[in-house]
């Protein structure tokens, strides 16, 4: 029988603990289990055994360790063929009469992910792989995921063992006692993340007991649409001379598994502390209990790797600022792969209360793929709001999804037969939420009949793929109303049909309707409200402008969506307040106060005002530098220190984009150009960061590589960009080699290029040693240089 | 695996502002620094959680040779410091990940927050080992035992790459969520891992 299949009429048992079973047989602290298949085969399969005969139906391996990063490809598939076969042997040696089935069992790599570590997630997956083929070859009946406390790594293990297997998926996460795993994902992001891949069966397993870990599995019970997974600790863990014990018994235990089994949860096991009698126990308790129909949940969801966005809530904004269209100074920064800028950008969006960010970076003189992968990436470095990857590129947007840390919104499909049979299969793999843009082959009908006629075929088409109603939103595309006097009203008429009659959720790019008209603003935002008392669940927008935010919040208030009226108070608080603080504090200070001061929102509005009189070279020469100056010197003096130097650098950046903005494109007096990199292991970046912002502050047009660049990419990329300096940065004795690989690798390949050098373990000496030109004991000192080296190139 | 490894959870310790700024390397603060101070400890204050996980080992020491049991190494600065000692507590204490993404993140907007955030996080794990090793310093008092101070894997001769051993015995992903990488480095990287030595008071 499939394990699906017994699954709907059955409760299915797990078995329990295995730790305190292998040290009691003698495991040495630190030895590694995995090991013992193979020199206590006898040992393990005992411990299986007397798991079947307790009643379990599926018994995991002895694998939970066994991948590639900590046994050699050889020892590797030895152990995973013993471990399969110990458990297939204990399978045929109990006498229990129940269905049996063998679980390869996979956990944590051991390894963080990158950004906050430093396994790539493509590296991780390859490693999951292994085993899962391993396991495979040696004939499992399911691979079974578990203790996975980090969202990026429970991707990589399902991604891979959907990829190299057809059998079910089990997936387990590790909930801390905040209801989150360890890096942040709580239960809706993970829900939305699991089912959007393609998870058989999920839920939760370790870290606590039974009723610490009830908040998490009403979550999953009340929003999934898969068979809940529950495989417990015996409790907590307590001290009693000497030795470890757990506090709950047996049928305590057994007791609070069956009470989760009459609320929904199907698949039963335990964790730490548990044995064979646990597993009895629960065996014992809910016998004849049926579990209950696993029913399809209506939640439209999207997540991020701390959270997730539910749809037909509360409307949701998506800001619509990453994108260069008619954006010459985000142009710019796209082709110089200046990220940062863009990242300032997400970040802004988020704090002017955006909920989902648009990633478009589309241009056609740059590699979109390439692009778009390092920018979602990137920005998962530093928001945790969802992101909607933006492009028509399906290459572009697969590896978009596949490194995406949650589940993504994908704009987008449309009804082009084409256009389906590219998105679709991306949004069956990897999950999403696919926005559906009502046009096909025919172009955009102008009545809205006609649109949801196309929606309904898109609807028809996705079913096709297995993708269902809640994820697909479609957007019946806002036109201009300057061109045609019905066209607004028509859109409009389509969401409502959408919402209604097709009960689908819909979004509109709503700022578009008022194309050609002057004061757009007003319309937008009415026409704003207007599609959101239609039922419109989200809105692609600028969450800078104040008009769009005041009809959200009005709305939000009106609608009865903001409770105390906590939104619109804050709103109305922020208006009152913001008007004449300006204009007083202009008064008081200058330019080359407030950078010296590190004010940056002043720095950035007087330079806003002084571009009216001032040319700006007069601005930057007259003022901006000799601030830096006089800054720079406090800082040598020791009267001003690194953070003091930081804050009046940043002031100092907030003018430069001022002026950088007000000049036309491309024309820029950069003097050197520098490429920065943290080389290769090390994954300490902010030094580096501290240069380049100063270095910049002086003119210098800085490529930033980011942490962790292997030798080969710094070459690469310095020879690329015609740099006339590299700058490398190591924090870390043990990643110098990597600073010394790629000094060599510059010398041989690119030998006009200068070589700067810098972070807390060189010095003078070592910098010489290692071969560089220059050891920059701060970030004043990387200044200097790189004037000094300006002078020699202009004689 | 059963836990011979236990954890324990801390409150925030009191914050020693005068520390975060020794940290950033200020030496003379002003009304700037110290507003800029202040809204970042109000920022990551609630992204922190202090998590410890811990172990003890018999040990021995012969000249440079020091045996834990689970590992025997040459280190004259560990020996040093063990001398006398019949036993010793290993452990590795975070205060998580929230302060690493809220570095990230300002190293994009604005470095000198992050900088700020690098010291407040640096002060407050070594605010969690004091208190860690205050506490145990009681408890071994009423066994009868005296602690000596906390030594890392870095610290004078004693090698980096005893962060292996710590990290298979103590496993530490599982227990607290730190994670060692191919070169050593501790994720979350606010974290700290060391060794007290534990001798019997004659």
């Amino acid at each position: 029988m499939k394990i699906t299949e017994f699954l709907k009429k059955n409760i299915l048992f797990l078995d329990g603990g295995t730790g305190t079973l292998l040290q009691s047989a003698g495991l040495a602290p630190g030895e590694l289990p995995e090991r013992w298949n193979l020199t206590h085969p006898d040992v393990i399969c005992d411990i299986h055994k007397s798991y079947f005969d307790a009643g379990s139906n599926i018994v995991c391996t002895n694998t939970f360790g066994a991948n590639s990063l900590k046994y050699s490809n050889v020892e590797l598939k030895e152990i995973i063929t013993a471990a399969v076969a110990n458990a297939r042997r204990a399978a045929g040696e109990s006498l229990g009469s129940q269905p049996k089935w063998v679980a390869l069992d996979i956990g944590p790599t051991g390894r963080m992910l990158k950004p906050l570590g430093d396994l790539d997630f493509e590296d991780a997956v390859a490693v999951f792989a292994e085993t899962v083929r391993l396991g495979v070859r040696c004939g499992v009946d399911l691979i079974f995921i578990e203790t996975m406390s980090d969202s990026y790594e429970t991707k990589a293990a399902l991604l891979a063992a959907k990829e190299n297997s057809c059998l079910p998926v089990f997936v387990l996460n590790a909930y801390g006692s905040d209801g989150k795993l360890t890096t942040g994902a709580d239960p809706l992001s993970m829900i939305a993340l699991l089912e959007g891949m393609g998870a058989d069966a999920i839920g939760v397993n370790c870290s606590l007991g039974p009723e610490a870990l009830m908040p998490v599995i009403d979550q999953y019970l009340k929003y999934s649409s898969l068979p809940i997974i529950m495989k417990p600790n015996a409790g907590l863990p307590r001290l009693e001379k000497e030795k470890t014990f757990y506090d709950l018994s047996a049928d305590a235990f057994a007791r609070d598994l069956t009470d989760a089994a009459k609320r929904g949860v199907s698949i039963l096991g335990g964790c730490c502390g548990t044995t064979p009698e646990y597993i009895a126990s629960i065996v014992e308790r809910t016998k004849g209990i049926k579990p209950l129909p696993v029913t399809e949940k209506e939640y439209t969801l999207v997540s991020s790797y701390t959270h997730a966005v539910v749809f037909g809530e509360s409307p949701v904004l998506i800001g619509e600022r990453i994108n260069p269209t008619g954006k010459p100074r985000f142009k710019e920064a796209l082709r110089s792969g200046e990220i940062d800028y863009l990242l300032r950008e997400g970040i802004a969006e988020e704090e002017a209360g955006a909920h989902i960010l648009d990633v478009n970076v589309g241009l056609p003189e740059i590699n979109e793929a390439d692009m778009l992968s390092k920018t979602v990436t990137a920005l998962q470095t530093v928001t945790d709001l969802p992101l909607q990857i933006d492009t028509s590129d399906s290459a572009a947007m697969e590896r978009a999804l596949r490194l995406y840390n949650g589940k993504a919104m994908i704009n987008s499909v449309n009804g082009k037969a084409e256009s389906m049979a590219a998105v679709f299969p991306l949004a069956k793999k990897y999950g999403g939420l696919v926005v559906a843009l009502t046009l096909d082959e025919n172009g955009i009908p102008k009545t809205a009949e006609g649109r949801v006629e196309i929606a309904k075929r898109i609807l028809a088409e996705a079913e096709k793929y297995g993708i269902s109603r809640k994820n697909l939103i479609f957007d019946p595309l806002a036109m201009a109303v300057s061109a045609d006097k019905n066209a607004a009203k028509e859109t409009l008429r389509a969401v409502k049909q959408i919402t209604e009659e097709l009960r689908a959720h819909t979004s509109l790019g709503v700022s578009n309707v008022s194309f050609g008209l002057p004061e757009r603003d007003i319309i937008n935002s009415s026409y704003f409200t207007m599609a959101l008392s239609g039922g419109l669940s989200a809105a692609i927008l600028n969450p800078h402008s104040p008009e769009m935010m005041k009809a959200y919040r009005a709305y939000l208030a009106l609608a009865g969506l903001d409770d105390n009226f906590e939104n619109y108070i804050d709103l109305a608080s922020s208006l009152t307040q913001s008007a004449p603080k300006k204009s007083d504090v202009c008064e008081e200070i200058d330019l080359k106060k407030a950078i010296t001061k590190g004010m940056k929102d002043q720095a950035a509005s007087l330079t806003r005002s002084l571009l009216k009189e001032k040319e700006p070279l007069e601005i930057i020469n007259g003022d901006i530098v000799p601030a830096l100056d006089e800054v720079g010197d406090g800082y040598e003096k020791k009267t001003v220190y690194l953070p003091g130097l930081l804050m009046s650098a940043e002031a100092a950046g907030a003018a430069f984009e001022v002026i950088k903005a007000s000049m036309p494109e491309g024309a820029s007096a950069d003097k050197c150009r520098i490429v920065l990199a943290t080389v290769k292991g090390d994954i300490h970046d902010i030094g580096k960061n501290i240069v380049k912002l100063i270095l910049e502050n002086y003119g210098h047009k800085v490529f930033d590589l980011g942490k962790d660049v292997p030798p080969e990419e710094i070459v690469r990329e310095a020879k690329r960009l015609g740099a006339d300096i590299v700058g490398l940065s190591a924090l870390m004795t043990t990643t110098v080699p990597a600073m010394k690989e790629a000094i060599r690798l510059l010398r041989r390949s690119f030998p006009e290029c200068k070589i700067i050098v810098g972070g807390a373990v060189l010095t003078e000496e070592y910098a010489r040693t290692i071969g560089a030109d220059f050891y920059g004991k701060d970030a004043m000192e990387a200044v200097k240089y790189a004037e000094s080296v300006l002078k020699i190139g202009q004689r | 695996m059963e836990c011979l490894v236990y954890i324990k959870v801390y409150d925030a310790p009191k914050v020693d502002k005068k520390e975060i700024l020794r940290y950033a390397g200020v030496l003379c603060d002003n009304d700037e620094i110290n507003a800029t101070l202040d809204s970042c400890i109000a920022e990551a204050e609630n992204t922190l959680s202090y998590k410890l996980c811990y172990s003890r080992y018999p040990v021995r020491v012969e000249g440079d040779r020091v045996d834990l049991g689970f590992a025997s190494l040459m280190s004259y600065s560990l020996a040093n410091r063990l001398k006398d000692c019949c036993e010793v507590l290993l452990f590795c204490a975070t205060v998580g990940h929230g302060i690493d993404r809220l570095i990230a993140r300002y190293s994009v907007v604005s470095p000198a927050r992050a900088v700020m955030l690098q010291a407040f996080g640096s002060e407050r794990v070594e605010a969690l080992c004091d208190a860690f090793c205050a506490d145990i310093a009681v408890e071994e008092a009423e066994r009868g035992c005296k602690t000596k101070p906390r030594f890392s894997p870095g610290y004078g001769d004693l090698p980096l790459e005893l962060q292996r051993d710590i990290f298979t015995l103590l496993d530490c992903q599982k227990r607290i969520g730190v994670t060692l990488s191919g070169d050593m480095f501790m994720t979350p990287t606010k974290s700290v891992t060391a060794i007290i030595g534990i001798q019997k008071e004659k």
